[in-house]
């Protein structure tokens, strides 16, 4: 083979030395291309765009009843996704790594299921359970309780979007750490509850946060789903991404792009406690 | 080393089996309880719907102005974005593990950025900047391309959402990847691609591969970034997730359904290959 050849002459190195530092720019300057064309330029350009009519839009934007209804429901929405989706994605984190049992492989398999589902599907399948003909439609109609058009659809959608960014980000962590600990600690007589919280939680901590924060940004800006089991209600089923959807389509983009705007202000801060969580956890499993 | 704890229990007066295989068994069945609830039912839901005519209501879809045209669209841009983003993740993840520059710090969190961008926001920062009344959009116009309301518009839609993908896929294989194996095939004389074709390539393609299927399955059911940019013309720009949401608001659920069913029966085999992928890898390193 050509490929592998004598072994070099000094000129020829200080050649390939050259060359090698040229290949390097050549791939640098082809990856800051790519991401100035696909994401820096179109966030420079939609904040200036957003801040260029003046401040007057942007005090005029969030004064306006239905913006702050809009952050307000998106707030909540989120504020239960992340407390149910943490909670329980411990849980099942926790017995997929510890437990061994008939299906356990199975059950894996459906944690990655919402990566696999389209939002769109999800806000679907959802109006089949609970909407007109659904299979749970008359038992919560009889009860007085809407579900699809409503916030309870709302809420339900997004948990089944963020469930498996706890999971899988705090099972890696819990199969390094063992059980060693866990098991000096109950050996020491200190209660399960006192082990989880002393010993496990610590220890899965910027893992869970690290999947918290995920499923934060993700259920802020979720809008498939919602989009078709809210129902589209002006003021009442709007989120922040449903609210630019209409600004949109009304043709007020002005305050479109500062609410835009805003979510990707919000999103960045969070960008920026996943860069620190990751290199919290790195760090730890480095000592 | 249950026995120390045992004793511990004992001393309390219970047996120590009874309880943990208690308490282990309700923390199983709400895990159980919760995916099945959450996941597996509305899942069921789908696909009941979606077949109960048989095959009937996919027909109808796909006979459905341009639909038949919109999953073959979705189909061609996910596997084009796959594509794009396996190249250009690959190159990224070596600049980062490799590379020691100025700001890669900077450039790893853009990298993570679209995980953190609403999808919607994504549509119109790059409407924002490559619509077709902004100064970039007419000068591209004027060169004959055409970003948004076009093809174009969905791939590189499609290429934002799913950038972090192949990179983070590559790049902790590319880490534990030990670099004094180039530096060898370089002393011997091997040319920087014989080296990186040879020695790097073998060792990253699953972590690639499984980045780019990842990419694919999520581009299939991608909304919120492409519908703003597409223009949702029927036979052209129209993509599946948004023919579903056509059909579910002219009350056809069971032909929205059955298009959703075929679109996540796709994407799920993918994902499971993708698992099984990074899988084999883990356990090659172990």
């Amino acid at each position: 083979m050509s490929d592998i050849a004598v072994p070099v002459a000094p000129r020829d190195a200080a050649l390939r030395r050259r060359r090698r530092r040229l290949v390097r720019a050549g791939l640098l300057a082809a990856c800051l291309t790519y991401l100035a064309l696909l994401l820096v330029a179109p966030l420079i350009g939609v904040a200036w765009t957003a801040l260029e009519p003046g401040w007057g839009v942007v005090r005029g934007t969030f004064s306006h009843p239905d913006v702050l209804h809009a952050f307000y429901l998106t707030a909540i929405i989120t504020a239960i996704t992340v407390v149910v989706t943490g909670f329980f994605g411990v849980v099942v984190a926790w017995v997929l790594v510890r437990q061994r049992f008939l299906g356990r492989g199975l059950l894996n398999a459906l944690v990655d299921t919402p990566f696999a589902l389209s939002p769109v599907t999800v806000g679907l399948a959802c109006v089949l359970l609970f909407g007109r003909g659904g299979w749970f439609h008359e038992f919560f109609a009889a009860r007085g309780i809407q579900i699809v058009f409503a916030l309870p659809s709302m809420v339900l959608v997004t948990i089944f979007i963020a469930i498996p960014f706890v999971i899988r980000e705090v099972q890696p962590v819990l199969e390094e750490i063992g059980t060693e600990e866990e098991d000096a600690s109950r050996t020491l007589g200190a209660s399960v509850t006192q082990t989880f919280f002393r010993v496990t939680l610590p220890n899965i901590r910027w893992g869970l946060l690290y999947g918290v924060a995920l499923s934060t940004a993700r259920s802020m800006g979720e809008i498939g789903a919602v989009f078709i089991v809210s129902g589209l209600i002006m003021g009442r089923t709007e989120t922040a991404p449903l609210y630019i959807w209409r600004a949109l389509e009304e043709r007020q983009t002005a305050s479109a792009y500062v609410v835009a705007l805003t979510l990707a202000a919000v999103s960045i801060v969070i960008l920026a406690a996943i860069e620190w969580f990751k290199h919290k956890r790195i760090r730890e499993d480095e000592a | 080393m249950a026995s120390a704890a045992e004793t511990v229990e004992r001393r309390r007066g219970i047996s120590y089996r009874t309880i943990a295989r208690l308490r282990h068994g309700s923390l199983r069945g709400i895990a159980i309880l919760y995916l099945a609830l959450m996941i597996a039912l509305p899942i069921a839901a789908l696909i009941d719907k979606g077949f109960e005519r048989g095959l009937t209501s996919l027909r109808e879809a796909f006979a459905y102005p341009g639909g038949k045209e919109a999953i073959i669209l979705t189909l061609q841009m996910s596997a084009l974005a796959a594509t794009v983003n396996a190249l250009f993740g690959t190159m990224l993840a070596y600049a980062l593990v490799r590379y020691r520059f100025r700001g890669r710090q900077l450039l790893s969190a853009i990298v993570d950025l679209p995980l953190a961008i609403p999808t919607l926001v994504t549509g119109v920062m790059l409407g924002v900047l490559y619509g077709p009344n902004t100064v970039l959009g007419k000068a591209l116009a004027s060169a004959g391309i055409k970003v948004v309301f076009a093809k174009l518009g969905i791939l590189v839609a499609l290429c934002v959402v799913t950038l972090p993908f192949v990179v983070r896929a590559v790049q902790p294989v590319l880490l534990e990847l030990d670099p004094a194996e180039e530096e060898a095939a370089q002393t011997l004389g091997a040319s920087g691609w014989t080296t990186f074709r040879k020695i790097v390539l073998p060792a990253i393609r699953p972590a690639i591969a499984a980045g780019a299927l990842l990419v694919f399955a999520r581009s299939l059911g991608e909304f919120g970034s492409v519908v703003l940019v597409s223009g949702n013309m029927p036979f052209k720009t129209l993509t599946a997730p948004v023919l579903i949401t056509q059909l579910a608001s002219q009350f056809k659920p069971d032909q929205a359904a059955a298009v959703a069913a075929v679109l996540f029966g796709i994407s799920f085999m993918v994902v499971l290959v993708t698992t099984r992928l990074v899988r084999t890898q883990k356990g090659r390193e172990s």
